[in-house]
């Protein structure tokens, strides 16, 4: 083909919206059903659980309004001493199962993403040390992640949880107790990304422009970060997406065994394991909404990273 | 004349794209003899793979042939379903592949391949194929066939394994045979070796071969008829000599005529201007800016003595037990200020890996490298710096050299930069000034380099390392990767460049007639030795070394190309 310049040269380059609107992922995801249906699942709940105390008829954890009467109100059915309705029911205490549901949504949700966060930048971290220098490095770092990777993450979890919670003083547990969540099922979640970014550094550090870097003189870590490290995004992201589901998940059975959220700050594992209790003596309500918001939100995101898995992926096509 | 084994009439092969329909050919024709071998030459896009695909019925959904016929042998096979396409590849067209490699299945043996194939197209019993698969290896000329029968394909070098390509090309005794660039990934003296291979069998055969190649030296020593293709559509076809002496469309002559020559040196390589946009620029007003103070003595500006550079094998804990393997072995040789000095050798030769020791992007094993007076491999971190400040390099493929998540003007900005050799509100201007410098228009800056064609990409590669105004350039095998024409532009710029900025140069390339064209001295490498070093006119006139006069004996003469 012919050397020449191309015709746009003269008008402006296309705002970043344009371009957004103009890519291949965009085109993608109107023509893929599942990835829109999911997207709007995913916002859906993202959004209600943000401005929960916008969108939920009452605080469920301000003691002054909570009525110990309203308990076990079936939902939709008026209260028979106080007369009130509850879209979902009410709980043994008489909270409203939907604000519990959107309050502890946020709490699910902000486990979930700070833990991915937490995984996403360990694990790119150690992953492009391990690819860029190699050697001793790699060893120790790859090692490290294989040993860990022979523990169920679950169970990796439990055990830095566990170790946490022996270490802080009884008055604090309960402050801590979600950054100490978030710790533990960050690190239990690092190999998967630090072994795709080890890989993919790989790839790109036997590239010549990272040689032109290096020939420019720019230092290692300029190099990891200005150039390889957005090369490899792409990948992480996939991970990131379908990780934040698993993460979810995790955090919910986290709390369910009781080693979570604590009831003072009860997330949607949390209310799982209240709601429990009282499935087999007819109160199946307050289990039952729980479940499907935790079903529908991990879902929806899990899907939703397939589906960009796919995408991004020009082979699978 | 005899009637044509293959024929193509009026082919067009269309493409549904999201941005509409593409048609990546359009209303090709021409036939095929029995034992003639017909070029399609064209630059990269031209629509050469796409017919051969055509042919031979492997066209990637959603690309269909939409319009023409192909008829092979009396028969119509354009419109034939999946299963009859199968039967027909292989059987009645065989396939040779540009890398020989992916062609063949490593979990397999050779000679299980051959018999197999042999056995699906042929009545044979086992016997018998086996028979015949010892005889193809043997007339395909692979020394000690009983034994190599027995091989895998990892166990033969690239030459051999596109000979057992072609072998199984001939399995089962086609009319017809495509082979698409099949010596491109191939070196020089191996390249010839399998072209003579392939027309002998032509004849000998009466195997009408199909060749597509973008290399005129290629054309010119082998074909019988050429086809000459331009962005899908056939602007000229004819019997190659009359092609290649007297051509008659543009084109033909555009591209004829950016194909260095090993003849003669010229000045500058003739402009190709057909189709493309001839694109000027001003070297004086670079020349203007440029710190000559640096640039201005005489004498040796770099020196490499018994540099050496040993890869490790095997690993090991224990060094005694560690195994390596020397790809530069105790070269040395020294550049003047100002001059071009190219290094030339086959692939594995160690060129490259001299460039980057030269480079500092390889650890040296043993020797010096001496730049200006100072040992390079003696320097502690400062002197590193300031050294790098003084070379740059560019590289061979303009598809990794360039970060394709930055922009273009951040790219070419890096180098300035990081020296701080301009206050930042200048650098903007300065990287405007260099993109124009090598031809690239305004816009460009804004533009990430995938929205680049592989010629712009080099001239942005070539921006990025004047930026720093080195005083010496390496250039590994800079115009590998792209088309002749341009080619002829890139070599062009660096010519100008050299001579109006006093660059010092290191230019490698496995191309002779490119390396007769741009360089003053050349040193020829074989396995990591040095073996002869010489003006350049002096070794394409006499070469010293054996190994020399080989490498210049398998040089496409060219000779029926017109001036």
């Amino acid at each position: 083909m012919s050397d020449q310049s191309t015709p746009t040269d003269t008008t402006p380059p296309p705002s970043r919206l344009r371009r957004a609107l103009d890519s291949d992922l965009w085109y993608a995801f109107r023509r893929s059903p599942v990835a829109m249906v999911s997207t709007v699942v995913a916002l859906l709940l993202i959004l209600s659980a943000l401005f929960a105390p916008l969108v939920a008829t009452t605080n469920p954890f301000d003691p002054s309004s909570l009525n110990l009467l309203n308990g076990f109100t079936p939902p939709g059915e008026a209260n028979a001493f106080t007369g009130e309705t509850f879209l979902l029911g009410t709980d043994d205490q008489g909270r409203d199962v939907f604000s519990t549901i959107l309050y502890g949504m946020r709490i699910s949700l902000f486990v979930g993403f700070a833990a991915v966060l937490f995984a996403v930048v360990l694990g790119i971290i150690l992953g492009l040390l391990a690819g860029y220098f190699g050697g001793w490095m790699d060893s120790i770092i790859m090692r490290a992640a294989d040993v860990q990777l022979t523990f169920p993450s679950i169970l990796v979890a439990m055990l830095i949880f566990g170790i946490a919670k022996g270490v802080t003083p009884i008055e604090y547990r309960d402050q801590v107790a979600i950054w100490v969540l978030i710790l533990a099922i960050g690190l239990s979640d690092w190999v998967q990304f630090a072994r795709v970014v080890r890989g993919a550094t790989l790839v790109e550090k036997s590239k010549d422009y990272v040689a032109a870097a290096r020939l420019i003189g720019r230092k290692p870590f300029a190099i990891m970060l200005r150039h390889i490290l957005p090369n490899i995004l792409s990948p992480v992201l996939v991970i990131a997406t379908i990780s934040l589901a698993l993460a979810i998940i995790a955090e919910a059975t986290l709390s369910f065994l009781g080693v979570g959220a604590p009831p003072t700050q009860p997330s949607l594992g949390t209310l799982i394991r209240i709601g429990q209790g009282f499935l087999f003596s007819g109160e199946w309500w307050i289990l039952f909404f729980p479940a499907c918001t935790l079903l529908g939100l991990a879902l929806s995101v899990n899907l939703l990273g397939d589906w960009l898995r796919d995408a991004l992926n020009p082979r699978l096509k | 004349m005899t009637t044509p084994v293959l024929s193509i009439r009026n082919l067009t092969v269309e493409i549904p794209t999201r941005h509409g329909l593409f048609k990546p050919v359009q209303n090709v024709s021409y036939d095929i003899r029995p034992g003639e071998i017909r070029g399609v030459v064209g630059e990269s896009g031209a629509g050469k793979s796409m017919t051969g695909n055509a042919i031979i019925g492997l066209l990637d959904e959603p690309a269909h042939i939409s319009q023409g016929e192909i008829w092979l042998n009396g028969k119509r096979i354009d419109g034939l379903d999946a299963d009859q396409k199968r039967r027909i590849r292989g059987a009645e067209i065989g396939m040779i592949f540009q890398d020989p490699l992916t062609s063949l299945n490593p979990l397999f043996t050779v000679g299980e391949q051959l018999v197999e194939t042999i056995q699906l197209h042929l009545e044979v019993n086992a016997a018998e194929a086996k028979e015949r698969a010892l005889a193809l290896l043997e007339r395909v000329s692979i020394p000690n066939p009983p034994e190599r029968f027995n091989q895998y394909p990892h166990q033969f070098s690239g030459g051999m394994r596109q000979r057992v390509v072609i072998a199984l090309a001939l399995c089962s005794e086609p009319s017809v045979i495509v082979a698409d660039e099949p010596t491109t990934a191939l070196d020089v003296s191996i390249q010839a070796q399998v072209l003579d291979l392939i027309k002998e069998l032509a004849a000998e055969r009466q195997v009408g071969v199909i060749l597509i190649t973008h290399d005129m030296g290629v054309i010119a020593d082998t074909t019988d008829e050429v086809t000459v293709m331009y962005s899908g559509e056939v602007v000229e076809s004819g019997p190659t000599d009359q092609i290649l002496s007297a051509p008659t469309h543009p084109y033909t002559k555009s591209l004829i005529s950016a194909v260095p020559r090993p003849q003669k040196k010229l000045h500058r390589f003739p402009q190709v201007s057909y189709g493309g946009r001839q694109t000027t620029f001003k070297i004086e007003d670079l020349a203007r800016n440029w710190d000559k103070s640096t640039a201005s003595r005489n004498g040796t500006l770099l020196e490499v003595q018994n540099l050496t550079k040993r890869f490790i094998e095997r690993g090991s804990i224990l060094p005694s037990r560690r195994k390596y393997f020397t790809a530069v072995d105790q070269v040395s040789f020294d550049i003047k200020d100002g001059e071009v000095f190219g290094l030339v050798g086959e692939s594995g030769s160690g060129k490259s890996t001299v460039a980057k020791m030269i480079g500092t992007l390889h650890e040296v094993d043993g020797g010096k490298v001496i730049f200006d007076g100072e040992e390079v491999t003696a320097m502690q971190a400062e002197g590193i710096a300031r050294y790098r400040k003084q070379i740059q390099m560019i590289f061979q493929d303009p598809f990794s050299s360039l970060n394709p998540r930055m922009k273009v003007a951040q790219i070419v900005a890096e180098p300035l930069v990081h020296h701080k050799l301009l206050p930042p509100d200048q650098v903007g201007a300065r990287v405007a000034e260099l993109l124009d410098r090598v031809g690239l228009t305004k816009g460009a800056g804004q533009k990430y380099p995938h929205e680049f064609s592989g010629g712009q990409r080099q001239r942005i590669s070539i921006a990025r390392a004047l930026a720093t105004q080195p005083r010496f350039l390496i250039c590994d095998e800079p115009t590998s990767a792209l088309d002749v024409s341009i080619q002829a532009q890139i070599l062009n710029i660096l010519k100008d460049l050299q001579e109006h900025l006093g660059l010092t140069m290191l230019f490698i390339s496995h191309d002779l007639p490119v390396v007769r064209q741009m360089c003053d001295r050349v040193g020829v490498m074989k396995n990591g030795q040095l073996v002869e070093v010489q003006d350049t006119e002096t070794l394409f006139a006499s070469p010293q070394h054996a190994y020399s006069a080989q490498l210049l004996d398998l040089m496409p003469r060219l000779t029926q190309l017109s001036d």
